[in-house]
């Protein structure tokens, strides 16, 4: 298994790092992926994928108009809105 | 004796004789809190004059609902409306839900009293309650000791008397492993047995709500309350309710128990081997069949977890970006708003884990790291299963050590993940199960044992954790707390 770059797995997560944090973590991170290795001790070519363990597939229910939050109460926790916006800064 | 060490069925018992008032207890968890929180930090919210307001009104009410009047504290990651719900992370501060988790609802109809929000590592990042940004909670044995984690204010609330009951989240470890350290009774039910509409995701294929309490009744009281089918979560599963009051028999003659060899084996404390051990002998002195069995793919547990965890969590976690809800780093444009935000409001544990899970699911990877956890997922649910064909529950000690240092493994993320080893593998198989007070060690800190039963059956554990406290008195003890 490979080592991380982590200049680009901070940007694909969208978070920016101090160079000190990023020399810790790129530490941390072989340390772990190192432990981690122990699973290629196992050959799971014929093993199936758990994702859900009572083996739960798709839920339906009736498609039904119901009741949602009321707008201004969630708006309410916006940092920035606009009357029934969230505001944002300049995306260009 | 304060009315706060009672337990709930104490409580209710001595409600419904008139002995006591509902607003007299709830006074006394708060006299409590007030007088040694300061030291412990379980909370970090408090919601004093609601709960006295609600006492003064339900004392005046015949009890008619099974959790009336009763004190509970809530993690930090589930949602009640118009209260603070962060998570213990600065990402969320200021953050009050619009609306109510379904465990609150429940809560609110079966007329119990919301005490406030209880103290947890970041996002449940964590075991042992000190990747908080509210600063870590202290262990109510030993102050300078971890309370364990991540639901660890919960945890030490209970331990300290500063609530009846509580309740946390358990993805790894996070309500048996603290519930061990503090000395109490700590249930993960089945995956699905209780909604989770309203608890703040971390690891959706793991998470699960569970209860603190002070003994094996309360929990069987409590999770009869809060368990159920939730049309807002399509997770949970709709079987009917049992009471689970009514799993108790003080004869369990011929329970068949498995006592796997892989939980005994090199890095778990030789006093907790021995609590568990002289546990074992009382269960088996009780007429239980106990045997020695093996699962064989233990030891893959925590690599399995750490890439579907963080990997899960990632995904969880981008939805905190500064522009819906809580802390918001102003920027010029959009993009370094979404940088700085999660800079400044994530912390340490929480970047290491969304980095880690980021890389196990970005192009190329994806196969290496999380199709293959998950097809390993297979084969340790499958040594679960193999055994639960043959026995009825599986007996493990719950954490390998009793409670460390506040400091001690802080610095070490590998070191610390390794606390959780003992209680990881149950949340990859969905199982449900409970820790429950087996011992102490020399120096005083309480010891766990952890009791493991196929999914929905709950009652099991019940079954045996209930002989086991009825024939023991850890459950009983309680931490020598000084008031400064």
């Amino acid at each position: 298994m490979g080592s991380i770059d982590i200049n680009y797995v901070a940007k694909l997560a969208r978070i920016r790092l101090a160079d000190s944090e990023k020399e810790h973590l790129a530490k941390d991170l072989s340390n772990i992926l190192n432990y981690i290795d122990k699973l290629n001790q196992l050959n799971t070519e014929q093993v199936p994928p758990t994702s859900h363990i009572l083996g739960l597939q798709n839920v339906f229910r009736e498609d039904e108009v119901l009741p949602s939050l009321k707008i201004d109460e969630v708006l309410d926790n916006a940092p920035m809105k606009d009357g029934t916006s969230f505001k944002v800064p300049r995306i260009i | 004796m304060g009315l706060n060490e009672l337990t709930a069925h104490e409580i209710l018992d001595k409600i419904e004789k008139k002995e006591v008032s509902c607003e007299e207890v709830t006074r006394d968890v708060f006299r409590q809190i007030e007088k040694f929180d300061k030291d412990i930090n379980a909370y970090v919210f408090l919601d004093k004059q609601e709960a006295l307001k609600q006492a003064d009104v339900l004392k005046k009410e015949k009890p008619k609902n099974s959790l009336c009047g009763i004190p509970v504290a809530v993690k930090d990651n589930i949602c009640a409306k118009h209260k603070p719900t962060t998570c213990s992370s600065r990402i969320l501060s200021g953050f009050k839900p619009p609306y109510d988790a379904s465990v609150i609802g429940k809560l609110k109809a079966s007329r119990a009293i919301f005490v406030g929000k209880t103290n947890m590592d970041e996002f449940a990042f964590g075991s042992s309650t000190e990747t908080s940004c509210f600063g870590p909670t202290r262990n109510p044995w030993n102050l300078k000791t971890i309370p364990g984690g991540s639901s660890g204010g919960s945890a030490a609330a209970v331990s300290a008397d500063e609530t009846i009951l509580a309740i946390g989240s358990d993805t790894g470890g996070s309500i048996r492993q603290p519930a061990a350290m503090c000395g109490v009774v700590g249930l993960k039910p089945t995956y699905g047995r209780i909604s989770r509409f309203g608890l703040i995701a971390f690891a959706s294929s793991l998470d699960q709500i569970g209860t603190i309490t002070k003994d094996v009744e309360d929990a069987a009281l409590f999770l009869t309350v809060i368990a159920g089918y939730d049309h807002h979560d399509s997770t949970s599963v709709n079987l009917a309710v049992p009471d689970y009051t009514k799993s108790f028999q003080r004869d369990i003659k011929g329970l068949k128990i498995a006592v796997p060899r892989e939980y005994f084996g090199p890095g778990i404390d030789r006093e907790v081997k021995n609590s568990v051990q002289k546990a074992i002998e009382v269960l088996s002195g009780l007429g239980a069949e106990c045997e020695e069995v093996m699962l064989p793919h233990t030891e893959y547990a925590l690599s399995v977890y750490y890439i579907l965890a963080p990997a899960e969590a990632s995904s969880n976690l981008a939805r905190y970006d500064g522009i819906q809800y809580g802390y918001r780093a102003e920027k010029k444009n959009l993009l370094d708003t979404y940088f700085d935000t999660r800079r400044q409001g994530f912390g340490q544990e929480v970047k290491r884990r969304i980095i880690l899970g980021t890389y196990a699911l970005s192009s190329g990877y994806y196969e290496a790291y999380y199709l293959k956890a998950q097809k390993v997922r297979t084969l340790i649910k499958d040594d679960f299963d193999k055994i639960f064909s043959r026995y009825d529950l599986i007996l493990t000690p719950t954490s390998p050590t009793a409670a460390f240092n506040i400091g001690e493994k802080i610095d070490d993320p590998l070191k610390m993940y390794l606390s959780d080893i003992l209680t990881i593998p149950v949340n990859l198989a969905g199982l449900p199960a409970i820790s429950v007070p087996c011992g102490f060690t020399a120096s005083g800190l309480p010891v766990g044992l952890q009791i493991i039963a196929k999914p929905f059956n709950e009652e099991a554990i019940f079954k045996c954790a209930y002989a086991f406290e009825q024939n023991t008195d850890h459950h009983l003890k309680k931490p020598k707390l000084i008031h400064r």
